[in-house]
């Protein structure tokens, strides 16, 4: 029989803080139960999805790691099938140790993206061309690619898709005046476009140095934690950082700018800023740290946005609330020890995030945000990789070549060619930007034209 | 038992632009051919704008003209104006369009026709198609008669149960007044073919005596005349040409027309047909464009046999008197006589997804289709359509390799693959934007892009085939040589520069440099350029074109290439997407459907994601990796 559960080691082979064997396919809860031992004897078998489980990896009698072993039934992993996956320490030795006593119970050894091919004949992925798809199978390294394709979710696709949306415009536009003169005239239209055309430059060029510095390489989840003055926020960072006694870097800005901090959470690498709290202000000082807090929660993974339960909420809160929708978020109300005027239910209505209870004078339910931040992280909510960078050349690449065409339109309109000659180009970075994003050639770049211009013969 | 039977090769249906094409393709490759019309007096006939081209629909004319087809060569006799459009724009737009004398026009048709070996030309209304098993037989005609036939082309244009509208009149005929076709529809229906219902319009005629062209801008043909034909000796072309004029509508135009909207059968209902978005008649135009003062409307000869002129721009279905109204709004027209009415006409066609790309029936074996048929609208759409067709059918009876043409390799082959595999719920015309590789598909390279398949079909002469290669090895030895053609700074050199806006040369340059630079071209170079060969205008313009969009010719080639890359993964199209577990539903649905030749088609069919199409992709590997037989074919 063809052995169908497949086995790898989805972390990079070195000698990194964690390491992680990812199971999947039939059999997986099968050679877990067989291997894997929980110090209070629950058996993993049953577990429910989306459960840690912390215990020791057996071969045999020999104990070979303390591990988490993270539990994912079918569909809701990342491969559709069930699925464990195996946080150990991260020695190469002790990986190879676990992923032969894993093989040994049942498994094979998967092919390169094989966890990759399944999500994507499991209808779980969505990268479009069969370049990427190509790629995708040659990746060395699936756990990567999940990363980074739930990174494009965020904030960089929603700013591709736009300049994708602008650049459409146009082609649609030119293309409109060559097919119905009459109607739609490009008298005056070089110099407009000449300046359009400039803006999505540097939009472009701003993105690709956002890809350029592997920030979240270096850094971990970048996580910023959001509120109003004085509702804890800076405690609740003492709190994280103290408890873990791992500060690695600390950069202080003046009390009114951000404090950043490097922790890391049962191995999960945090890089924690703490902002100036956000509220209307005529101090120019403090307007200034107010704008880069919104700018650190723009390019944050993970947002924490706190406030004091004993104090009512405002229109400050308001603004913060409307930052943090649609990105990924955790809400504590703090100071549970005072008298509380917010309601957890409500305040989950409003944000649309899990709100968690914590006292951080008291040091009351530290341990939930930690959890959550985990499941977040483990269920594939948030993600951070150190790989991330890897799969991000790709992107990076068709960021540099659509910038390139742009270049080239640009150079077009110098050279003053006939409009009909930009559209090579344009389609060109259109088209590099929407295999970053995983969307093909405009369905029908003739339907743009009918929507958005008329057509008269 | 049949009245009458007879067996030929190969039955057409219908003599219009498609019709006609199809049938000449078909005996000239020496089949025995039969065309049916419904008027003998009506073959090839024009029921609406007097021209030939225009806007990328000259380029399927030159693409046609260089497979071997009719139409080129017919609009080079029959032409009356002739003009290649938008010369201020790039090459990758020029088009050519050529006023035709309309009953010239049909005239040389039939006479072609006429004298064509192994083609019969017949007056007869075909009513059924005869299939078996799936399997194309025959045709029958009203009459009785029974025709044997390896293939069928159907090519039955705007005629299957046709009705012509304006106002609340509605007459069950065909274009002009002219039989419908009304029992066909039927026939087809019941071997499960699925049927649309479109509609489209022509503008009034009117009498030239009446008009007042002082009035209008005169629109002249130009003064060099371009051939359509590569095959036409560009001298003969250079003749007379009439005048054609421009007039506006205005402010009381509208006005006449917004009041009159409740008494159009397209604003009441009457109409049930989809009509084209960018072809729209005048009060479209008004409803869509509320704030466009005017609007263009040309007036344009139908030939030099008569006085009647074609009011362009101005199509509807609107009644009589307020057509009268409108049209003596505009000025120039203020006591125009009304030669024939504006009217709309609606008329069955097929759903066109149900063609492979070769245009025979998915369903049916040996029925083929072409032209406005298949859902499209103008002559040259339906000429290249019937063309293909007639193609194909031809391959299918001798047995030979099916001709399909890639959207990279013309625009025949994105007007196929739109057709056979876009949702389209409206005639379908050409248009540049539809034409992705449009800087390679140029109407000025089309002998060099499709004559070695023409020739390959057996449609194009040994000796007209030797003259493209010789023009293609012109080209290449001139650019070499431009290339590699020094000229030094010299004080010529500099004076020419100067002259013509151009910074002076440094050091030395290729005389290839200097064709780049924007503000210079081959031609203008000749000064400074002793040794050049003499060749032909039309090759110097290859050389020219070549060299000077070198950098835009070559990313699109590679834009091509990528494209290719899918087009070249052959899908079998008997193959069960159900199959393939991770497709959407809808794909599944989809693509057992259409049943794609290509991942390449697959990908642009509508309701199949760029999801799906990787769900295939990595279903095929899987499958290759396994050994298991799968879905794409070693091609």
């Amino acid at each position: 029989m063809k052995k169908n559960t497949i086995a790898a080691i989805a972390t990079a082979m070195s000698s990194s803080g964690i390491g992680i064997i990812r199971i999947s396919g039939e059999q997986t809860f099968a050679i877990i139960k067989e291997i894997f031992r929980k110090k209070n004897g629950d058996r993993i078998d049953v577990s429910k999805s989306h459960r840690i489980h912390y215990g020791y990896i057996l071969d045999g009698e020999e104990v070979l790691d303390e591990v988490l072993v993270l539990v994912m039934r079918g569909p809701h992993s990342y491969t559709a099938e069930d699925t464990v996956e195996i946080d150990c320490h991260g020695g190469i030795l002790v990986m190879k140790r676990i992923l032969e006593t894993v093989i040994k119970c049942g498994a094979r050894p998967a092919e390169p993206g094989e966890f990759t091919k399944r999500a994507f004949l499991n209808g779980r992925m969505d990268l479009s061309q069969a370049e990427a798809v190509i790629d995708v199978i040659n990746a060395k390294n699936d756990y990567a690619l999940k990363s980074s394709v739930s990174q494009l979710n965020g904030e960089i696709s929603k700013k591709i898709r736009k300049l994708r949306e602008k650049i459409i415009y146009e082609i649609a536009f030119i293309e409109s005046a060559l097919d119905d003169p009459e109607h739609v005239s490009l008298d005056g239209y070089k110099i407009q476009f000449k300046e359009k055309l400039c803006s999505m430059i540097q939009e472009l060029e701003t993105l690709a140095a956002s890809a350029d510095n592997g920030r979240v390489m270096a850094e971990g989840i970048r996580t910023v934690i959001l509120g109003k003055p004085n509702v804890g926020k800076s405690s609740l960072m003492n709190l994280l950082a103290g408890q873990e006694r791992a500060i690695v870097t600390e950069i202080a800005g003046t009390t009114r700018d951000t404090l950043e901090e490097h922790i890391y959470l049962h191995g999960i690498s945090l890089h924690i800023v703490d902002t100036a709290g956000i509220r209307d202000t005529d101090d120019r000082v403090e307007q200034i740290g107010v704008l880069k807090a919104k700018d650190a929660a723009r390019d944050a993974d993970l947002i924490i946005y706190m406030v004091d339960g004993s104090v009512p909420l405002d229109e400050n809160d308001k603004d913060i609330v409307g930052m943090i929708q649609e990105r990924k978020a955790v809400v504590l109300i703090n100071k549970t020890d005072l008298v509380q005027v917010v309601e957890k239910e409500e305040l989950e209505k409003i944000t649309g995030h899990k709100v968690i209870l914590i006292s951080a004078k008291e040091h009351l339910g530290i341990e939930c945000l930690e959890k959550e931040i985990e499941a977040m992280f483990y269920g594939g909510k948030i993600d951070f990789n150190d790989q991330v960078y890897i799969t991000n050349i790709r992107h990076k690449t068709a960021l540099m070549e659509s910038l390139d065409s742009m270049k080239l339109v640009q150079k077009s309109i110098e050279d003053d060619m006939p409009e009909d000659f930009y559209s090579i180009d344009l389609m060109n970075a259109y088209e590099q930007l929407g295999s970053i994003i995983g969307e093909a050639v405009e369905e029908d770049l003739v339907e743009q034209i009918f929507s958005k211009f008329c057509m008269g013969k | 038992m049949p009245n009458l039977e007879e067996t030929y090769d190969i039955v057409v249906v219908g003599a219009g632009h498609a019709g006609c094409e199809a049938a000449l393709a078909c005996a000239r490759l020496g089949l025995e051919t039969i065309l049916f019309t419904i008027s003998i007096d009506s073959v090839a006939l024009m029921p609406c704008n007097p021209n030939i081209g225009g806007s990328s629909k000259g380029h399927l004319v030159r693409e046609l003209d260089a497979l071997g087809g009719e139409m080129g060569k017919n609009i080079d006799k029959t032409f009356i104006q002739s003009k290649m459009l938008n010369e201020s724009k790039g090459p990758a737009v020029h088009s050519l369009r050529a006023q035709a004398d309309k009953q010239d026009y049909s005239r040389q048709m039939r006479k072609t026709l006429e004298n064509t070996e192994h083609l019969t030309l017949r007056q007869a209304e075909v009513s059924e198609i005869l299939a078996e098993n799936g399997k194309i037989k025959g045709v029958k005609t009203f009459s009785g008669a029974v025709y044997h036939s390896k293939a069928v082309v159907l090519a039955t244009g705007t005629y299957l149960n046709a009705r012509c509208i304006y106002g609340d009149v509605s007459n069950p005929t065909g274009p002009n007044g002219l039989q419908a076709a009304i029992h066909l529809t039927d026939s087809l229906k019941s071997c499960g073919i699925e049927m649309f219902r479109f509609k489209t319009g022509t503008p009034a005629r009117v009498d030239k005596r009446s008009i007042d062209f002082t009035k209008m801008e005169e629109q002249f043909g130009d003064s060099r005349i371009v051939p359509f034909s590569f095959s036409t000796d560009s001298e003969s072309v250079q003749k007379e040409q009439v005048s054609c004029w421009l007039t506006y509508t205005n402010e009381k135009t509208h006005g006449i027309i917004r009041e009159n909207l409740d008494r159009s059968p397209l604003f009441s209902g009457a109409i049930e047909g989809t009509g084209p978005r960018y072809c729209p008649s005048i009060e479209d135009k008004v409803v869509k464009f509320p704030d466009k003062e005017r609007h263009q409307v040309f007036i344009e000869p139908e030939g030099l046999y008569t006085n009647e002129m074609y009011l362009g721009g101005m199509s509807s279905s609107l009644p009589e008197d307020v057509q009268y109204a409108m049209y003596r709004t505009v000025p120039g027209l203020e006591h125009v006589k009304i030669v024939r009415n504006a009217y709309a006409i609606e008329y069955d066609c097929i759903n066109s997804r149900q063609l492979n790309a070769t245009l025979e029936f998915k369903k049916i074996e040996g029925l083929f289709s072409g032209g406005q048929f298949n859902g499209s609208s103008g002559y040259e759409e339906a000429a290249a359509q019937g063309f293909m067709a007639g193609v194909n059918a031809a391959m299918k009876v001798l047995e030979r390799e099916y001709v399909v043409l890639d959207r990279s390799q013309a625009y025949i082959g994105v007007l196929i693959d739109d057709l056979v595999t876009k949702e389209n719920h409206e005639p379908y015309r050409m248009m540049t934007s539809r034409a992705e590789y449009r800087l390679l598909l140029r109407q000025d390279n089309a002998d060099l892009r499709l004559r070695s398949i023409g020739h390959e079909i057996g449609l194009v002469s040994d000796e007209e085939f030797e003259k493209t290669l010789q023009k293609e090895k012109d080209i290449e030895t001139e650019i070499q040589r431009l290339e590699h053609t020094n000229i030094g700074a010299n004080r010529i050199v500099q004076e020419f520069l100067e002259k013509h806006g151009s910074t002076p040369l440094k050091t030395g340059a290729t005389l290839a440099e200097l064709v780049r630079r924007p503000e210079l071209d081959y031609f203008l170079l000749e000064e400074l350029d002793e040794k050049r060969p003499d060749l032909p205008r039309d090759t110097k313009e290859q050389v020219n074109i070549n060299i000077k969009y070198e950098g835009y010719i070559r990313r699109q080639k590679q834009q091509v290439a990528q494209f290719k890359k899918l087009e070249r993964k052959k899908l079998d199209v008997n193959f069960d997407y159900t199959l393939v577990k991770g497709l959407r539903k809808e794909a599944i649905q989809k693509l057992n459907i259409y049943k794609p030749m290509s991942i390449g088609q697959a990908s642009r069919i509508s309701g199949v994601s760029p999801a799906d199409i990787s769900v295939l992709l990595v279903y095929l590997e899987q499958l290759r990796y396994s050994g298991t037989s799968s879905p794409d074919r070693v091609n």
